[in-house]
């Protein structure tokens, strides 16, 4: 190892020049590496040989059969992959819906949750009486553990005890005959509300820890020429949030995507087809089926997707990024 | 490009890692390098998890005390049992000793993680006829050795309330047909009373009704050969008949389609907003936690339609105790399963857990109703049918049991299945089995 | 400036809006625990009809709350300080230093993120029976297991978010403190933890709440004696009756620690998301 222990204190490692660089630490070039060894071996353990350890499973028969001695599993290549995506049957049709499904809950759930995060941001920017109560009452839900969280919900859903129903039939009369919400298609609009409900905070406290960081001034040049509110906030609000959009979009969309735990607690084992999320999708096929091969295969197919669309996401950003500087 | 310098650092480093573990797998079956002591992973029968602890205790110091063997008890919901036996199966790591379903008996045996009773094991548990030869063909696939023996034996009937019925005027129903008419006399829905009470979104409990209904009609789940066979027309016709409880009879409340336990439904009769619930035969403490006095209802069997093909009143329901082909006290585990299905134990069990005996002479202490218990233990012995004794019954369970949720969920929802719709999910659970 | 009338409008409906969605459940989960069973059976009321604290007793004794709770607690602050030491110091070496293998490092950690858990579940359990057999350290079904997968969960998001907020200290503070004789040691304890406090307190806040809420793992890999509230809260639903009052009072006991420690400290929290993910 050669002592390269430059001074650095850019996030991003490709850049060089800065001004008077300070002069290099040169002694015990190997105290990053130790300071670093603790997290490494923990990531390795905990995440990336299971992690390996799972990619290689997904290319052998690990039925009931073979999970007793699973280092003997036969090697199937790539039949694993095959049954999963072939849409003929109902492995692949399965796996196919709970995608779309999945799909159409990310887009939902980030998208909303942006637009109240967003919302509730702006309305508290200014400073005014109880600013601090709302802005402490709307981290609640973030902060509350999920099951609790999830629980709460499903009480409220219960068609004849709840209280989505009462207020719906009962108060509001916008439906003649209680309605399911945790079985058949309703399943859907209700996992989509409550991982809403955990998740729009998040981006809340994200944008408001960005909108600290904008210059009052801004604000003031901008209204001097007259623009309105909404201008306001699409010139100046918005592209000053770049970078937490930035970040935001993406992290949720990873959140959101992998979702185990909201349909988990919240159907239990009576799964809806409407609300079978993906990771619910697989953790059943895996261990509810005994097939570990085939379950392997489609979670590694759902890394690969999600691998897919960060790495185009990172390259958009930041040849945007570039073009802007 | 980062990805690719990521995965050419991180996968040697793991990948040795993964081989040097993957060198570590476990070796032949049982040891007895620890005989002083037993782990025991007991199922849910009782009222709840702490109960059942409560009452396996001192059954357990019990043997302790005759043996020296001491007993480390775990009892697990059957939420977590399967996912539990499935990681101890494949890391060779968990208990001694472990109660199953005996609907999975041939599937677990499928996985060699159950050792293997062979005649040896088995004149070290007493021998193989004192058990019920029902009971014990479950443990196992017809001609080979079982890997589980029958612990605790459980049966179907119809509960009704005979309060709704004598204030009805109306008999016990002897068939289908009658129980239909019966239902739909008792359903008054601005009550809030339904006729029946099903735990329509319970897939154990769903698929257990496809098989019974089947079996009346004369059909069976699986060919000759042993593979699965779903859409004949008995099977067919079986879960229609149980679907149309709720969607062309309208004796069930549709809300039955939320309930994803059976004990839901045994709430719902015990707090009389249902006359009848078909349960297995340790509903009675449920029931009478709940404040029904033991003189308020009474069992039957589940009657089958006049034309039935088939007598079946109930699938061959139970518990069964296995050893772990793992087990590090494999003389110990024997005996203390060889314990657990002795007289003493059983009758001693038998009463808080509401089993039926599993041994032949055995004399069912779960009720003082004699009446009951006579008609439990006949239905047990006469009329009840094992699930298939093949390796994919526990998919059956899963696939067939999710279907009907699923149809009982659109039911409910105020869709129709009509019996092309029962067909079709048929086939797709039966095509979804990999066998 | 002045607030025109649209803003104000504007204000005044998300505000109403989101606290209804905000509130509504907070207040079904207040009610609901203090009302008996039997009114919680029948249709939903606003009012309750009677209150009764029955519910936060007796809960104690449906379930084994009390140790679950325990072990949620141990498990959860021993891995939330040791998540915090392991990414500090990871953090500091990525910030300070150059070295070779450090953008790897960092991409593969980051990529760690999008790792679906129901991958690695099965494998990770396989490999603690093996170590745990091989080396006896007991990791299978105990508490020490739970801390290690736990805080390596935390560390991708605590790391990257640390090396973010060591980059805004300026390195002329390390360079007079290293003028003063001070080790890289030194350095990190004397001159960059306390000007990295509101960063650590955000990193610890995420590293318990990770830890708190996590349910996939506890359900595989706790055993009876090692529950965690995750798993055991979901055995009320498994008793003779569900105790629906009993749920949402226990619900109701095992959030107040978490969301008061979090309102407590959400500032810091704010403040480090700023300077470190954010900018």
């Amino acid at each position: 190892m050669t002592s390269t222990t430059a001074p650095p204190s850019q996030t991003t490692e490709n850049e060089e020049p800065q001004a008077a660089p300070p002069a290099p630490r040169r002694r015990r070039t190997w105290f990053p590496y130790l300071i670093l060894l603790p997290a490494l071996v923990l990531e390795l353990l905990i995440h990336i040989v299971p992690m390996v350890t799972g990619f290689w499973m997904s290319f052998v028969e690990l039925t009931k059969f073979f999970i007793r001695r699973w280092t003997e599993a036969p090697f199937v290549g790539l039949e694993n992959y095959s049954i999963a995506v072939d849409i003929n049957t109902p492995v692949g049709q399965g796996l196919l819906n709970s995608f779309l499904v999945t799909l159409a809950f990310t887009l939902l759930v980030v998208g909303i949750s942006w637009g109240l995060g967003m919302a509730a941001a702006v309305a508290l920017q200014r400073s005014f009486r109880g600013r601090a109560i709302f802005r402490t009452l709307f981290l609640i839900p973030y902060a509350l553990p999920l099951y609790a969280a999830v629980i709460t919900w499903n009480f409220m859903l219960q068609r004849d005890t709840g209280v989505v129903n009462h207020v719906l039939v009962d108060q509001l009369h916008v439906m003649d005959s209680a309605p399911f919400w945790l079985i058949g298609g309703k399943a859907f609009t209700s996992v989509v509300v409550v991982a809403i409900w955990r998740m729009w905070p998040f981006a809340f406290l994200m944008f408001m820890a960005g909108l600290q960081s904008i210059p009052e001034e801004l604000y003031e040049a901008s209204a001097l020429d007259g623009a309105s509110p909404l201008r306001q906030w699409r010139n100046v609000t918005l592209p000053m949030l770049g970078a937490v959009n930035r970040t935001l979009l993406l992290v949720m969309f990873l959140w959101v995507f992998n979702d185990f735990n909201t349909p988990y607690v919240l159907f239990g084992t009576a799964q809806p087809a409407a609300g079978d999320l993906i990771s619910f999708h697989i953790y059943n096929a895996s261990f509810l089926s005994w097939d570990f091969g085939t379950g392997s295969a489609m979670s590694v197919l759902l890394l690969a997707f999600l691998l897919i669309v960060t790495l185009v996401y990172l390259f958009i950003t930041q040849r945007k990024e570039k073009r802007n500087a | 490009m980062m990805q690719r310098r990521t995965l050419l650092t991180a996968g040697p480093v793991a990948l040795a890692a993964t081989m040097g573990l993957a060198a570590c797998g476990s070796g032949a079956s049982g040891s007895n390098d620890q005989p002083d002591s037993l782990t025991y992973w007991a199922s849910n029968q009782g009222q709840s998890l702490e109960d059942d602890k409560k009452i396996l205790t001192p059954v357990l110091e019990k043997f302790t005390k005759d043996t020296g063997i001491k007993v480390s008890l775990e009892v697990i919901g059957w939420n977590d049992l399967q996912t539990r036996i499935q990681t101890a199966i494949t890391s060779g790591q968990g208990p001694d000793v472990v109660n199953i379903g005996n609907t999975w008996g041939v599937s677990l045996q499928a996985t060699g993680g159950l050792l293997e009773l062979g005649d040896e094991e088995m004149k070290a548990l007493g021998g193989k006829d004192r058990y019920v030869d029902a009971a014990l063909a479950t443990g196992g696939e017809a001609g080979s050795n079982p890997s589980s023996v029958p612990l605790y034996g459980l049966a179907y009937g119809l509960y009704y309330n005979t309060k709704m019925f004598e204030k009805a005027g109306l008999e016990p129903p002897k068939t289908w047909e009658d129980m239909v008419a019966a239902a739909k006399e008792l359903t008054d829905e601005k009550k809030g009373v339904w006729g029946m009470s099903l735990a329509a979104g319970s897939y154990t409990e769903n698929n257990h009704f496809a098989f019974i209904n089947a079996v009346q009609n004369g059909a069976a789940l699986n060919t000759k050969d042993a593979k699965p066979s779903f859409t004949s027309d008995g099977v067919v016709d079986g879960v229609l008949r149980y679907l149309d409880l709720m969607q062309t009879d309208k004796v069930v409340n549709p809300s039955n389609a939320q309930f994803d336990n059976g004990t839901k439904s045994v709430t719902a009769f015990a707090n009389g907003k249902a006359a009848m619930i078909i349960n297995q035969n340790n509903a009675n403490a449920t029931i009478e936690a709940n404040g029904m006095k033991p003189e308020d209802f009474a069992a039957i069997p589940f009657p089958a339609p006049k034309d039935a093909k088939s007598e079946c009143a109930s699938h061959l329901a139970g518990i069964n105790m296995a050893i772990m082909d793992a087990t590090k006290n494999r003389d110990g585990a024997l005996q203390f399963v060889k314990y657990m299905t002795s007289e003493d134990a059983q009758k001693e069990l038998g009463k808080p857990f509401a089993a039926l005996p599993v041994l032949k002479d055995g004399k069912p202490t779960f009720t003082d109703d004699t009446e009951q218990a006579d008609m439990f233990m006949e239905v047990y012995s006469e009329r009840a049918e094992p699930l298939p004794l093949v390796p994919w019954e526990d998919q059956f369970e899963t696939s067939v049991g999710q279907a009907m949720n699923d149809m009982f969920a659109k039911i409910a929802t105020g869709g129709k299945i009509s019996r092309g719709d029962v067909k079709k999910a048929l086939q797709t659970a039966q095509d979804s089995i990999r066998a | 400036m002045r607030e025109t009338n649209g803003e104000k409008i504007f204000r005044v409906v998300v505000l109403v809006v989101l606290t209804v969605f905000v509130v509504v459940p907070l207040y079904v989960m207040a009610t609901t625990s203090l009302k008996p069973l039997g009114d919680v059976q029948s249709s939903f009321s606003w009012i309750p009809s009677k209150l009764t604290i029955q519910p936060f007793i007796e809960m104690w004794s449906t379930v084994p709350l009390a140790r679950y709770f325990m072990n949620s607690l141990i498990v959860t602050v021993v891995a939330t300080g040791f998540s915090v030491m392991v990414a500090i110091l990871a953090a500091y070496a990525v910030s300070r230093w150059r070295f070779r293998g450090r953008g790897p490092f960092m991409t593969t950690v980051l990529s760690t993120q999008m790792f679906p858990g129901v991958l690695f579940l099965l494998p990770l359990y396989i490999i603690f029976v093996n170590i745990d057999t091989s080396f006896g350290v007991p990791l299978v079904g105990t508490r020490l297991g739970l801390i290690i997968t736990y805080l390596t969960f935390s560390l991708p998001f605590s790391i990257w978010m640390l090396a973010g907020y060591f980059d805004g200290i300026p390195r002329e503070l390390d360079d007079a403190g290293k003028v003063d004789g001070a080790s890289n040691l030194g350095i990190l304890l004397r001159i960059i933890l306390p000007a990295a406090r509101p960063g650590i307190v955000a990193v610890a806040i995420y590293a318990f709440m990770t830890a708190w809420g996590e349910v996939l793992f506890a359900s595989v890999m706790t055993t009876e004696t090692s529950r965690t509230l995750a798993v055991g809260l979901r055995q009320y639903a498994t008793q003779t009756n569900v105790y629906w009052n009993q749920i949402l009072a226990a619900s109701l006991v095992v959030s107040v620690p978490v969301v008061v420690g979090f309102l407590l400290l959400q500032k810091n929290f704010v403040a480090g998301l700023t300077a470190g993910a954010v900018k």
